[in-house]
This record gives C-alpha cells, structure tokens and sequence, in this order.
C-alpha cells in the first residue's frame, strides 16, 4: 500500500537552537560559577571524609530517622565519599551541558561491506590458501589433525583429575552406627526418651568416639532431627513404627531435595518445611512429601534406648541422606 | 586558553613523533555519539566493573580464602570465641577492624548488583530496540555471555565469606552438581575436594572470582567495545538521521567529560548505597554448618529467578537400574535455564530467518514498531518475573498475608499461563499504540482545548503536527511476509517443506503492522484538521 | 490557640461531609467504635468482680475468669473442645506466654494467634494461671529471678544455639518467617525475655517444645540474651533493610540505585536551554 514514494520526507536535522550560555555571557559565567561550586562542595566532602575515618571513632552511633541507630563513622566517611565522587561527575557533566559546544555532529557511516573487487579478491585469496593447504584433498590429514586436537583437550581434564577423591561409597556413609549415641547439638550431650516431653524435637549430631573430631562435612551428613509425638499419632508400618521409640521419631536433617537442613517443625500440624524451597513433608507418614519440589521422604533412623536408658541409632541409615544423585539406587 | 592550546599542541606531536598515529587519533578522538539516556546503560555496567575491581582489590588485602578453622577474637562480640573458617573470621576483621572496610564491603556489593541489574537493563534496551540486528550480532552474543558469566560470578562473591546464607548457596550447587547424570558425584566431590562442604573450595573459587572471570570479562568488555567503537554507534530515528550517517557529539571534549562526569556519579551512587544500606550483614548470619539455616534463605536478585524456578518444580524422580536421575532439579537448575539462554543467544539468527532480513540497520526501531519482537520480550520478562515472585515467596507471605502454598501454585500456572497471556496482550498495545501514531498524524495532536462552531456543535482542537514529528512517526519500514513457496519453479514440492511453512507463518506474524500513513493519505484528508 | 486548630480541623472534616465515600466511612468509624465499645465492655465486668471477691482465692478467681472468657472453647473445666484443645497439663507458664501476649483468648479462628494488646491485666492472668497450673502439674511461670541472663548468659553461644535451633523458623535476626499455609513465625524482637523462655518450655501453636535436657536452662538463658542483643544491635552498615536477607537489597537496587542512575543519565543526556 505505502511506497517510498509517498511517505513522509525527511525535513533534515533540525536548526540548532543556541542555549542561554552561548548567547549571554552573564549565563555562561553563572554556569561557570556553578561548575565550580559543585568541584568546592566536592573538596569538603573529601575533607568531611578524611575527618570522620581519622577522628570519628567507629563506636559511636547517632539516631536517625528511618535508619534507626546508625554508625556516625561509617554514615560520615560514606557519605564524605559519595558526595565526593558525586559533585565532580555533576560538576563535569554540567561543564560538558553548558559550556562545551553543543552543536551536534553529523558522521558518515562507511559500508562494511568491502568493494565487490576486494571482496571477490578476498575470497579467492582464502579459497586458495585452503586449497594450497590441501585440506579438502588430503582427508587424512584432516582426520589426524582433528583426532589430536581432540584428544588434546583431555589432558587438562586429566590433570584436574586429582582435585579430589572418587566418591566410591561416600555418599551412603554417614557417621551413625548401631549403637551410636544421640547427642545434643550443641553441647554434645546423650538423651534420655523421658527428657523430651510430647510435642519437642532435638537436633541431635552422633555422639564422638573419643580423639575423633567432628568436621562440617560430618555435620553435612549426619545431622539428625528428634521429634517426640503421641505414639498414638503415628501413621507408620509396622517396621517403620519398630525404628521409633515410645513416640520419639529420627529423621536425617539433610533435605532429601538439595541439602538444605529441614528442622522447621510445625508442632500443630505435624509437618516438616524446608525452609529454602518449602518441600514439605509429614512426620506421622514417616516424612512423606506432601508439598514443594522433594521427590523423597527424609531418611528415617531407627532408633532405640541403650542399657544406660539413653537414646541411640538401631542401625545405620538404611538409604543415602541428602540430595540424590546418579548412583543412588532407590 | 593559549597555554592549554600549546601544551595540547606539544603533547600532539610528541605523540604523533612517535607512534605516526596522528591521522588515526584524530579521526577516532572526533568521533561522534549519539546522545539517550538509554545509551547510558552499558556505561553504567562498564564503570561499576571498574568500581567492582577498584573495592575488590582493596577487599582482598584483609581477605583470608581459606577454610581452616579459627576462633574468632575480634571486636564483634556476639561472635566471641566461636570457631569459624578464616574467611568468614576475616570478612569479619573487614567489616569491624579495618576502618572503611565495610563500607568498601558494602560498596562492593552494591556495584555487583548494580552491575547486574545494569546488564539486564542494557541487554533489554538492546532487545526492545532491535540494536542487535546485523551487523551487531557478535555484540548480542558477547553480551550473552557476560550476563552468563556475571551470574555465575556474582555467585562466587556471595559464597566466598562462608556465611551461613552462603553455605547454603552453595550447598544447593553442590546438589545440582550432584544431580548430572553420570558425572554428577564425581564432580562434586571433584570440586569440594571430597565430601561437602571440604576444605578447599573457597580457596578454590576465590581464584575463579578474583582472577579468572574478571580476566575473561576484561577481556570480552574490551572487544565489545572495540566492536561499538569500530561499528559506531546505533541511532534512533528522527529528522536527518539516517541508516547511512550518525548524529551526535564528538568524543573530544563533549563526551569525553559525560562520559567521565557518568563514571564519578556511578561511584558517588553506589558509595551512597554502601554508605546508608546496609546489605549482606554477613556477622548476623552466623558462620557456615550445614546443620544449620535460616528463614527466607534467598540468592541475590538475579539468582532469584533460579530459585524460584527450582521451587516451583513438580517432586519427580527416576529411578530405574539402580540409578537415580532428578528431574526436580536438573529441569529447574540446568534444563529450562540453559534453553532461555541459548534462545537468548540464538535471537538475532531466529529473527533474521524469520523475516528474511539480511540487510545492515544502524536505526533502532521503536518497540511499537515492532510489535511481535517487543511481545516476545516482554513475554519473556514475565516469565522471569513469575518465576523470581517464586523465588522471594516466603517474604512476600509473611509481608503480605499470604500463604507459600498459594503463592507457589499461582506461579506453577501463572509460569505457564501469564507469559503467553502478556505476549499477546503486548502485542495489541504495540498495534494501538501504532494506530495512536497513524491518528496523530493524519489528524495532528488531541489539544484537550475545545472549540464552539457557530452552529453550536464542539469540537476539539487538534493541532497538526511539525514536519519533524510526521517524518519521525513514518519513517520505519513496514516489510512485507516473507513469501516461501510451497512448490519451487519447476512444481517440485518445495524441499523446505514444512520448515519453509512454519517459515512463512513466523514471518507473518512479524510483519503484522497497522500501515503508516503516508504524505499522500494526509493530502488526501486535506491537512491536519478534523 | 487550641480552639482555633480544632476549628479548622473540623472545617477541614466538614469539607468532606458530601464526599461520596463519607457515608460509608462514617459507616466504618461507627462500627469500629461500637466495637471497641464493646471490648472495654466485655473486659470490665472482670475488674469489677476482682473487687466483690477479693477475699476467694487465686485459683477461685480463675476459675470464673476462665468460665467467662475461656470456657466456650476450652470446655468448662479445660478440658478442650473440637476447636480448642485441652488445658489440662500445660501448665501455669503455658497460661501466662498465651494470655500475657494477648494471643488468647483469640479474636478470630480463621487464622493464627497473633501478639496484641493482652485483654486481662497481670493479675487476672495471673489469676487464669494458676487456675489453669491447678488442674495438673505443668511448666510454672517464669519469674524476673529466673531470668539471669544478663548475668549468667553467653551471647555468642546464644547465637550458635540460636541458628540451630530458631533462625529456620524465626530468621537469622528473629525477625520472623514463614511457615506452611499462611501460619508464619513471629519476629522476637520487642517480646518480653519471660515470654520467650515460656514459649521455649510450652511450645505455643505451631512451635515445638525445646526441653530442659537437650536445651538447658542456662543455655535457654543464652539464648534469650542473643535474642536481646540483636534486638539493641545497632545498624553497622546503614539502613537495615529489615534484616531480611537479599530480597530488600535486590528491590532497593532496582528502585533507588538503577532509579537514581537513569535518573541523572536522562538529564545528562537532556539538551541544555
């Protein structure tokens, strides 16, 4: 419908207006004035700065208005900094707005695009030196030089090889044993059933050997959450019932979804949150997910009294705890 | 005056005595760029990466990346006596022993997000306005790459203090490491060195954060300059500007004192920021255990959207032959990212071989006047807007009354409902709006004065518009569809087949335009007037 | 001077009298008032009781507070009913966190207990308490001796203890966070150190009990003095944000930094007059 023909023609830049500065000296000197007062206030603010990082002691704090309590030390020195920084770029930009010719420019662009001869030179120029190479012909060497370089990049793989362990079994393992005492965290010490009344829960670590040290990585795996229920409660089969005692139910604390540590429990509701992608999952079902991104349930530990009458693991985790991976196999 | 001209003047040929770069400096030192604020975008992400180096620098001089295990005996008490890894206890020593530090701390962070939220600002002016048309393609795809990189590196720089929100970052990497299908374990424990959390991968990514990637971001800011500078600048339309010529102020000395008055008041921006909020309060989050974890443990903004995405995910795993593959996580953490990001980086070959267009555009093109592009994009931010709400879900409940359950099923459907919804609705602002531009100027600009005619009848004002505005509001090219036909000259079913269809059919989904008006429509309606 | 400012005030009212939202308003104001009416109302019969019985015992006293303004949903002798559960056994310091927070007796059952202006002053409480401590053995209220944590606690031990087991729940800062379905964790900051012990020995609503053995006494105390300090912990590094994490910092970047950037680029780039 519309050709270039009719459209609307283009009536060119249009004529430069000249600003207050250009045509009245008086302007231009109060600009002047005004850059200068900018680059003054800018000197202080350096000063204002100096003076509160050397005499300001950083103890001391003043109330402001929405900010509550505030550091005089570290307000002052960023403030002196900020208005430092801020009136010599304004000072500059305003010099640039006012006083710099304004006139606007007009460049041309050159094509990219080179002259057909020195395209066409060009081309034949690298069609040539391919052909002198003899890639196309000689495949052989092609293949070669594509295998070594390929081949080539292992080695760098290779050398990171030994930026750590191979995994083997590490991922099953954790530090509960049959036997194994639960111990506060922290405080590192070993529970009775008759100290959690109904309705408490416990983070609990294994308790140490003696000479062994607990690093974050035990922590990472072992970490355990207590929770003491009616009995009645309960909603388990009969062997996941047999791995808690007189109401009292273990679950690993490493979400089964990213590792996150699961510990918020809604004591009304029974339910477990993750607290960082709020899979959520039900602690009278044996922590089925019933909510958010989680595929499994938290590992549970079967857990019993010892002759001492204090709280240990049955057996080991029976599963991996914390995040799956290729390996895990349920 | 006279005394600046000859110093100017000795320093010239002392130069040019020695380097014959006489004609070349003076050439590039009058080059000319336009002026828009919306230029200064990629400025402000150029200076807070030199704000980044400049408070990075000094970080380092207290900085300890190391794991090994201290007792803290600094001057913040509630932490007295508590044993911590060496970069958490010396972030401390930063943030309480060392006077400024943590305002330079403060500083630094702020420039980081600055930094981010500066690219994403650019990258969507260069999106909407079609700057990354031929010949800038290379330039879309560096950006591409920095924004990538400037996630991953804005990750490394919050994990590095070992705090507990940090731990717990990257505690959720580790489990999406862990995740790859085959690989997926022994590259964890590759990376942590065993185990998680180890010993050694703050050491490890304090190497990457410090060295590595700004070395790579030096280097791919440099050529994506080189590639602006030595393609010039894109323009947008209007009187006398053209595809073949560039309007605007010589570098010497007009931009050259913007240019540099900008940097000092991005520095003076985030200083302000690092001087009156606080952010990452690393001392009230507590060292890193993985037996431990706070509410409302989120990323840094332009994390968020991963989050949010990870969250929002349906609990499916496989299990089959004794292995395990997540899809809860390797669809939200790596899948659905890694398509946005190609699709983002494929963009300008999409659309090219949508429409056809092969040809070089220095115009940008208003959005409006691209209706199906500004679509895609802005469908493209909702979806990253839903999915990031997903992501600060447990704050939004707790601030406004409502519940993670409903918030996280409002944005499973709205991730798939809402995007599509606003690529449409856009689509018919940007036909209106068109159609506003056709009105205004075949019957000039709605005054809102109204006017008695001497038979009693009112009737508005309108004023007819400058010959500026009409050129401004007609000049974009209106393309026609893409014609890909089914059968080639010889009647031989077209080899393009269906692709040449779904083609076609792309191609005039582009084009959809309201028609320009054009002078000779304006003749015929006789003037401006009603 | 006074009158002269009232007057204006009301003129300034009365300008709005044929505002087409002043009926409705005036609606609001009225039922918001007969309500308020009604609470003082409902609340002062007590205090007039306190008065005529003076003589009768603590637990006697109770006994009727509690039949007046517990009973229709814990059941005539506490013993619960299908919307309240049973008193029996949650002792005195159960009683005196959920009524001396103002949670009980609740507004509304839709959602949760929330903190607000107690309705029964700190001897009718006390009076419910020990009504409601009689019934079975439970958690007796915490008294200001117990409360040595300014002598015997250890802040940063506090704060270990704090992350372990609070700041999943109540934010790193105890700020408060959110729970499944709309219930949420209140912020700690502002509660009373007497309160905070209770509801870490009765384990109110969704909170579960942390008992004496795993989390001692003195380790209690401990906690609360971390809580205290983060409450009086000045702003290190500016304005707090509300100690929510990234969430604040990423808005205000978008709104204040990124705001103020373009801000000043638009009049940068705007051509001088």
């Amino acid at each position: 419908m519309s050709n270039e023909l009719q459209k609307f023609q283009d009536p060119g830049l249009p004529e430069h207006v000249h600003r207050k500065t250009d045509l009245d000296p008086k302007a231009a000197d109060r600009a002047e004035r005004q850059v200068a007062i900018l680059f003054v206030l800018s000197a202080i603010s350096t000063v204002v700065a100096i003076y509160s990082y050397i005499f300001i002691p950083d103890n001391q704090y003043f109330f402001l208005p929405v900010m509550g309590d505030t550091n005089a030390h570290q307000l002052l020195l960023g403030l002196g900094m900020a208005f430092a920084l801020l009136f010599i770029g304004l000072g500059l930009v305003l010099w640039a707005k006012e006083l710099m010719p304004d006139t606007e420019v007009i460049a041309e662009r050159h094509e990219f695009r080179s002259p057909d001869e020195d395209r066409a030179d060009f081309v034949r120029t690298v069609k040539e030196q391919a052909s002198a190479s003899g890639l196309g012909r000689r495949s052989l060497i092609k293949r070669t030089l594509g295998l070594a370089l390929g081949i080539s990049a292992l080695t760098p793989l290779v050398l990171l090889r030994d930026l750590g362990p191979l995994p083997k079994k590490e991922l099953e393992k954790t530090s509960w044993k049959k036997g194994t005492r639960l111990v506060t965290d922290p405080g590192n010490r070993p529970i009775r059933p008759e100290d959690l009344e109904i309705g408490a829960v416990a983070q609990v670590l294994p308790e140490l050997v003696e000479g062994q040290e607990r690093t974050l990585s035990d922590i990472g795996k072992d970490a355990v959450l207590l929770i003491r229920l009616r009995p009645s409660e309960f909603q388990l089969d009969a062997e996941r019932l047999s791995w808690t005692h007189d109401g009292i139910i273990a679950f690993s604390k490493i979400c089964s979804h990213m590792g996150c540590a699961v510990a918020l429990y809604e004591q009304q509701t029974k339910h477990l949150l993750c607290p960082c992608h709020q899979s959520t999952f039900d602690v009278t079902r044996a922590a089925k997910v019933i909510f958010g991104p989680s595929a499994r349930p938290l590992p549970q530990l079967a857990i019993t009294v010892d002759a001492d009458g204090y709280l240990v693991a049955q057996q080991p985790f029976t599963e991996s705890v914390g995040p799956s991976y290729w390996e895990r196999s349920s | 005056m006279s005394k600046v001209e000859r110093i100017g003047g000795n320093v010239a040929s002392y130069v040019d005595d020695r380097t014959g770069a006489a004609k070349w400096l003076r050439k590039n030192l009058t080059k000319v760029f336009p002026d828009h604020w919306s230029f200064m975008l990629g400025e402000i992400v150029l200076y807070s990466f030199i704000i980044l180096l400049l408070s990075g620098t000094f970080l380092t001089f207290w900085f300890d990346p190391s794991q090994r295990d201290v007792i803290y005996q600094g001057s913040y008490e509630p932490l007295k006596n508590i044993e911590m890894s060496a970069s958490y206890a010396s972030t401390l020593h930063i943030s309480f022993d060392v006077r400024g530090g943590l305002l330079m701390r403060q500083i630094h962070h702020w420039a980081a997000l600055i930094f981010m939220a500066g690219m994403i600002a650019h990258l969507m002016r260069v999106f909407f306005t079609g700057a990354f048309r031929k010949p800038r393609e290379a330039n879309w795809l560096i950006g591409v790459g920095l924004v990538t990189l400037g996630i991953v590196e804005g990750f490394l720089g919050y994990s590095l203090p070992d705090d507990l929100l940090s731990g717990t970052g990257i505690r959720i990497a580790e489990a999406i490491i862990q995740a790859l299908p085959v690989v997926g374990s022994y590259l964890a424990f590759f990376a942590f060195g065993g185990a998680f959390p180890g010993h050694v991968f703050i050491p490890r990514i304090f190497t990457v954060h410090v060295l590595l990637l700004p070395g790579i971001f030096l280097a791919l800011i440099t050529v994506h300059l080189m590639l602006v500078w030595y393609q010039k600048h894109t323009q947008y339309p209007g009187p006398g500007r053209t595809e073949k010529n560039v309007v605007g102020y010589p570098l010497m000395p007009i931009y050259m004192a913007k240019a540099g008055g900008f940097f000092f008041i991005v520095f003076g921006v985030t200083a302000l920021l690092g001087a009156v909020a606080s952010i990452n309060p690393i001392w009230l989050y507590g060292p890193y255990n993985p037996g431990q974890i706070s509410a409302g443990s989120q990323p840094d903004f332009y994390m968020g959207w991963l989050d949010g995405l990870v969250r929002m995910a349906p609990p499916i795993e496989t299990h089959a032959f004794g292995h395990t593959i997540s899809w809860n996580i390797l669809i939200p953490g790596l899948i659905v990212p890694g398509i946005l990001f190609t699709l983002m980086a494929l963009y300008p070959f999409i659309e090219s071989w949508m429409t056809g267009d092969k040809s070089e555009h220095h115009l940008l093109e208003r959005p409006r006047n691209n209706p199906n592009r500004t679509a895609i994009g802005a469908m493209s931010l909702a979806f990253i807007l839903v999915v990031l709400i997903n992501g600060g879900n447990d704050i939004i409940a707790t601030n406004f009354h409502l519940t993670i359950n409903q918030i996280m099923w409002f944005t499973r459907i709205g991730v798939l409902v809402i995007p599509p919804l606003v690529f449409v609705i856009t689509k018919r602002i940007c036909l209106s709006l068109q159609r506003a531009d056709r009105e205004k100027v075949l019957h000039g600009r709605e005054t809102g004065r109204l006017v008695m005619l001497p038979h009693g009848e009112f009737i508005e004002v309108h004023e007819e518009l400058t010959p500026e505005q009409k050129f401004t509001l007609t000049q974009h090219p209106q393309p026609a569809a893409l014609i890909v036909p089914t059968t080639d000259a010889n009647g031989v079913l077209n080899p393009q087949g269906f692709k040449g269809r779904i083609r076609a059919r792309f191609s005039q989904a582009h084009v959809e335009q309201i028609d320009a008006p054009t002078e000779s429509e304006a003749k015929a309606l006789g003037g401006g007037h009603h | 001077m006074r009158t002269v400012r009232i007057n204006s005030g009301i003129k300034k009212i009365s300008r709005y009298r044929r505002h087409r939202f002043a009926g409705p308003a005036l609606l609001v104001v009225a039922l918001i008032s007969l309500g308020a009416t009604f609470q003082v109302a409902s609340a002062l019969p007590s205090t007039n009781k306190m008065e005529t019985t003076a003589q009768s015992t603590l637990i006697e006293e109770g006994k009727q507070i509690f039949a007046r303004g517990c009973s229709s949903c814990h059941g005539l002798n506490a013993e619960g009913g299908s919307i309240a559960p049973s008193l029996i056994g949650v002792g005195a310091a159960s009683v005196d966190f959920q009524v001396g927070t103002g949670r009980m007796p609740m507004q509304d059952m839709s959602q949760q207990a929330m903190r607000k202006q107690p309705i029964y002053n700190a001897e009718e409480t006390a009076a419910l308490a020990a009504y409601v401590a009689s019934l079975a053995p439970g958690p007796d209220v915490i008294n200001e001796a117990q409360l040595t944590y300014e002598r015997d606690g250890n802040t940063a031990e506090g704060g270990q203890l704090f992350r372990t087991n609070c700041a999943m729940c109540h934010n790193f800062a105890g700020q408060g966070g959110a729970l499944s379905q709309g219930k949420y964790a209140p912020t700690l900051m502002g509660v009373e150190a007497r309160h905070i012990y209770e509801a870490l020995i009765t384990g109110p609503q969704s909170m579960p009990v942390f008992s004496d053995k795993t989390i001692t006494p003195e380790e209690k105390l401990s906690i609360i003095k971390w809580i205290k300090a983060a409450e009086s912990e000045p702003n290190l590094g500016g304005a707090s944000l509300g100690r929510v994490g990234p969430v604040t910092e990423g808005l205000l970047v978008w709104t204040l930094g990124l705001g103020l950037l373009i801000g000043i680029a638009v009049w940068l780039t705007a051509k001088a007059r």
